[in-house]
């Protein structure tokens, strides 16, 4: 992995998409981290002579229904949907990991029963599973990302069973084995330690879907709640004067869209990088 | 007739599914907050009242039972009531889907009618500026907030450019067609309603592209992938050897065998579809099951978030079994 990291570092830099879609990604943590430096006005500010104002020099974003400055809100948002993607990654990959590791090394029944539970929740469209779970948990940002991470776990643990089936017939393992080895052991020295190069890749992709669907559930209103300034939150709210105030919603949506998309444009990147089968295609 | 035995097995495989689905289903409406008795019965309710409604709706029976109470009625089409509109859930969804299906087919119609040409095309002209063009076009598209661009396509067309209708199924001085099948369109083509088919047509244009420009994204991108993959396969060496046209080479050697994951991806990314369709209809309007389920959420309406989960998942696999017929036809590789 050490050897590796300054080829897949040249490889990055040298393919346009992948580098524009780390810039974003980068772009997205430092706008996070130093939300309060970067935006003009204390996003909460109400300011009724000023609502619902155009873009302009003093709000480039315009304002809202109550005269927030929109840009402030749109970059305290970026604080929202960064913890929404790390913490589903966290909530569906540990889980995911740990299942999709010992279903594939123990194999047998154990891991068709594992698998046919993983498929059931495959068999829903992903938006309807969260949306319902979100509604039986109630309304909240944090109910909705349980929800969305509950939906992600099947990705992780397909994808690490699948590599644990591969790894465990390897030399490496056998030896360890051979040796003595436990399972507990070999699990976690060898058989996941291999795997994180796919779970980095599925992490990236998994958390730009993660900030889509939670932006999707606050939009109908399963999310966070206003006044937070979540992005999805804020076009659902926005919606309402779209025809009139364009900025409202198409600001914080602008900003999903981006986001998303580096993630997933580095995700692929990354994952073409790393799978040199179909790398430079 | 080994293909009759494989779809065998592929439906026997769809009974343990659709029983996990039910019983998840069953499980997330049994984790919400409150009690639903006092829900249903309202603020004002007696103890008694409640007792009651409890004992009516099974919920003092051990949750074993409550649950073959509720597939018993999942197999006799019975949802419950809505707790929002009063009436059978059933009913409710029947009342919309129709105009849901007649979205989605146009979605889909759009996306594949697209999709799989701008995948050809970019595969072809590989890292030259039609490839470029198509894949930054399907990267938007796999990025893009469904709800996002609803309200960009309103914007623009029905507000500044004032050329597309931005909600409902039709004008407003026009009544429905016939009720035949519940799809204005088609249903307007029967009746030989020109004017009701082209409003009905109109006010399609906007939700299906928004709706249909996602899964255009993950199939445009598919379809080039695979399709170059194909082209690099030594038959298709042959063939040019040969002297075959490449217009045929690529048209009937390579596409045909492209196409095998690009039915895949069209079953799997359904799912998206169905969830897309909830924003959709809710940005335009359109009255539709997803655009209902979303008024269900603000008075959390269960039977009517659950039954419509349910009937949304069971097409779901159904479409996939489809898929996998459809895949079995094309690529005579695959047998049990």
């Amino acid at each position: 992995m050490k050897k590796k990291m300054p080829l897949t570092l040249y490889l990055i830099l040298k393919s346009p998409l992948t580098l524009f879609g780390a810039v974003l990604v980068i772009l997205l943590i430092l706008m996070a981290i130093f939300a309060p430096l970067i935006a003009p006005y204390n996003p909460n500010r109400i300011s009724l002579r000023e609502k619902l104002a155009p873009p302009s020099l003093k709000h480039p974003f315009g304002t809202d229904e109550v005269g927030r400055d929109l840009l402030s809100r749109v970059i305290y948002g970026s604080r929202i949907s960064l913890q929404v993607g790390i913490v589903v990654v966290l909530l569906a990959g540990i889980p995911g990991i740990l299942i999709g590791a010992f279903s594939g090394y123990y194999g047998g029944q154990f891991d068709n029963i594992i698998m046919r539970l993983m498929d059931i929740v495959m068999a829903f469209p992903p938006l309807v599973l969260a949306l319902s779970i979100a509604a039986a948990l109630g309304p909240s940002l944090v109910n909705s990302m349980m929800a969305v991470a509950f939906i992600m776990i099947p990705k992780f643990s397909r994808l690490v069973r699948g590599e644990t089936l591969s790894l465990k017939e390897k030399p490496f393992v056998l030896a360890t084995r051979a040796q003595g080895g436990k399972p507990l052991y070999i699990i976690f020295r060898h058989i996941i330690p291999n795997s994180l190069s796919s779970v980095i890749v599925l992490a990236s992709l998994v958390m730009g879907d993660a900030i889509l669907v939670a932006a999707s559930l606050s939009f109908i209103g399963l999310g966070a709640q206003p006044p937070t300034p979540e992005w999805g939150a804020l076009v659902s709210v926005g919606r309402k004067y779209i025809l009139d105030q364009w900025w409202y919603a198409t600001f914080p949506g602008l900003f999903i869209f981006l986001a998303v998309m580096g993630f997933n444009l580095f995700g692929d990147g990354l994952r073409d990088i790393l799978d040199p089968k179909i790398r430079g295609r | 007739m080994r293909i009759a035995k494989y779809i065998g097995i592929r439906l026997l495989y769809i009974i343990p599914v659709m029983l996990g689905v039910t019983i998840l289903v069953f499980l997330i409406s049994h984790t919400i907050p409150g009690d639903p008795a006092s829900l249903i019965a309202g603020p004002k309710a007696s103890k008694a009242t409640i007792e009651r409604i409890r004992h009516d709706l099974g919920l003092d029976k051990p949750i074993y039972v409550q649950y073959m109470i509720y597939l018993r009625g999942l197999l006799k089409g019975d949802f419950g009531k809505s707790i929002r509109t009063g009436i059978d859930v059933a009913t409710d969804l029947k009342k919309y889907f129709p105009a849901t299906l007649e979205l989605t087919f146009f979605s889909m119609l759009f996306a594949i009618g697209a999709g799989i040409p701008l995948g050809i095309i970019s595969a072809i002209k590989r890292n030259r500026w039609p490839d470029h063009i198509s894949r930054t076009f399907s990267i938007f598209g796999v990025s893009m907030p469904v709800f996002w661009l609803g309200l960009l396509l309103l914007l623009v067309f029905y507000s500044k450019l004032k050329i597309l209708p931005g909600s409902g199924r039709l004008d407003t001085i026009l009544s429905p067609p016939t009720h035949i099948t519940g799809m204005y369109t088609i249903d307007a083509l029967l009746t030989g309603n020109w004017p009701v088919f082209i409003s009905a047509l109109t006010h399609l244009i906007l939700p299906a592209f928004c709706l249909g420009y996602v899964y255009l994204a993950i199939i445009t991108r598919i379809t080039r992938s695979s399709m170059l993959e194909v082209l690099n396969k030594e038959y298709i060496e042959t063939a040019r050897a040969n002297g075959i046209p490449e217009k045929s080479i690529i048209l009937k050697h390579a596409l045909k065998n492209a196409l095998i994951p690009v039915v895949t991806i069209i079953g799997i990314s359904f799912g998206e579809l169905m969830g897309g369709a909830i924003l959709t209809e809710t940005i335009f309007s359109f009255p539709g099951v997803g655009k209902y389920v979303v008024e269900s959420i603000n008075y959390l309406d269960f039977p009517a978030i659950m039954g419509f989960t349910v009937v949304v998942t069971f097409i779901y696999v159904f479409m996939n079994l489809l898929v996998d017929v459809i895949y079995a036809f094309l690529d005579p590789q695959i047998r049990y």
